[in-house]
């Protein structure tokens, strides 16, 4: 395959980016959208040039950190996958690629593709966690019971990779269907139930001094979302805060 | 509990509850507006009732008129909030691809209904405010009969009104399209996400403004001499 890509090329946090085209040939139609972006990159240090930064980890989708936005939608036109997982057989010979960082006004670009996602672990350290003493006494998690059902929900809330690809599909760019994951694994297991009333109170409030949107339930978030995390988090989140208001 | 209203989910929770008491009101609204079309007489029974009745004049008329300003104002508000949190524009983006463009555009059909309701407001609102409060003519009555079902068939003359008012409802039914199930997940609840309340949404969303767009039409061609 031929393709045309056009490139978000951003020196640094402070320089003013613009739109870049390049040309890749002889791409494989079972590669993977990142190893696309590694033969550019060849290219480009052959050439003498600067290659594009982006970021990627595991390169497997559990990492989360491939945040591109790819002809318009996170992680490309795919459903439940990252960037790594997208394949180049998503796109025909010949085609425009459009690749930009994720935008928020939160998320600031440091260089090209790579983003600063450092505001979800803000959001956490606020409480996302339980306290539990980590003597060598610590109680078997398996000896308290839970419902399957909610077992399963929270397990689901769980597979969040933070990759912030609902914050980056908002129209609002507001981080609700993240902090709704977090909130809610917690929310569902007992373990949770003692800092659940501060755990949401304070997530909520770091979430809204970092500068994220307010939630219009497009649903959107859940459409682009890796991992599947469903709306309904976002409605726990906001009955665990009027809880905690009325406590 | 002030602070959960300053966040961002007690805001959402707040534009919710107003949603859900201005759709309690469309559904009253409607339901007098309905009788004008079998009976002149009831429709002036009713208005008259609405218009001169103490509790709903001093009680429910200022908590429907804060509901109102507070939906907007808060509706404007937020969208400022989101605009500055969107930081730079994407090149490329697909919104379509994800979300309706009901839910995306629910700003525009908002100021779309607020049009409607300032020329709303001049049409009906105000002229009554004057009859009753600075001229102090609290009878109803014109030329010894009611006046409502003839100032109300009056104003549906002009073909022009009658089409601007059309308009303002089918993007009413856009607004509620999304509104009404979005309502219920800002409260918490996942309801919304249901089949059976996602069929009331849309029985509501179509048939609460086609009621008033058949009200206007009917007035129109059975009083246009």
């Amino acid at each position: 395959m031929n393709l045309t890509l056009k490139i978000w090329r951003q020196k640094d946090s402070n320089a003013k980016g613009q739109m870049v085209d390049y040309k890749v040939t002889e791409i494989s139609e079972h590669m993977s959208f990142l190893e696309m972006m590694d033969v550019l990159n060849e290219q480009l240090v052959g050439k003498g040039e600067e290659p594009v930064a982006f970021d990627h980890d595991c390169r497997e989708g559990i990492c989360g950190m491939c945040s591109m936005y790819i002809n318009g939608e996170a992680h490309g036109p795919d459903r439940g996958i990252t960037t790594c997982q997208l394949h180049m057989r998503m796109f025909k010979d010949g085609d425009t690629i459009t690749i930009e960082p994720f935008r928020a006004a939160a998320f600031p670009v440091i260089k090209d593709l790579v983003i600063d996602r450092t505001a979800f672990d803000r959001i956490q350290h606020a409480g996302g966690y339980i306290s539990v003493n980590t003597s060598g006494n610590t109680q078997d998690a398996n000896a308290i019971p839970i419902s399957k059902h909610d077992a399963d929900e929270a397990m689901d809330a769980a597979t969040c990779i933070g990759c912030g690809a609902c914050v980056a599909t908002c129209k609002n760019s507001s981080a609700m269907l993240f902090v709704g994951a977090k909130v809610s694994q917690y929310a569902l297991l007992p373990q949770g139930q003692v800092e659940a009333a501060d755990r949401v109170q304070n997530m909520v409030a770091q979430m809204d001094l970092e500068g994220f949107g307010n939630c219009t339930n497009t649903g959107a978030c859940e459409v682009e979302c890796p991992k599947g995390i469903s709306l309904d988090n976002i409605a726990r989140m906001n009955r665990e805060l009027m809880k905690a208001a009325v406590k | 509990m002030s602070g959960f209203f300053k966040s961002s989910v007690g805001r959402k929770v707040a534009m919710a509850l107003s949603a859900f008491f201005l759709m309690f009101f469309l559904i009253i609204h409607l339901a007098v507006n309905i009788t004008s079309l079998f009976s002149a007489d009831l429709f002036n029974e009713l208005s008259h009732f609405m218009g001169t009745n103490p509790l709903v004049q001093f009680a429910l008329q200022p908590v429907l008129i804060f509901g109102v300003v507070f939906h907007f104002v808060m509706g404007f508000i937020l969208e400022i909030q989101n605009k500055k949190a969107n930081g730079v524009s994407y090149a490329k983006n697909n919104g379509g691809a994800n979300s309706s463009w009901v839910s995306r555009n629910m700003i525009y059909s908002g100021l779309v209904i607020l049009a409607f309701i300032v020329l709303h407001f001049i049409d009906f609102w105000f002229p009554e405010l004057n009859v009753k409060y600075i001229q102090g003519d609290m009878s109803g009555m014109h030329n010894g009969e009611y006046r409502y079902f003839h100032e109300m068939v009056e104003k549906f003359h002009n073909p022009l009104r009658v089409a601007a008012y059309v308009i303002s409802f089918v993007l009413l039914g856009l607004h509620l399209a999304h509104g009404f199930t979005s309502a219920f997940q800002s409260v918490g609840s996942t309801a919304g996400r249901k089949k059976t309340l996602q069929n009331i949404g849309k029985a509501y969303s179509i048939l609460i403004p086609l009621g008033f767009i058949v009200i206007a039409i009917f007035h129109h061609l059975t009083h246009n001499h």
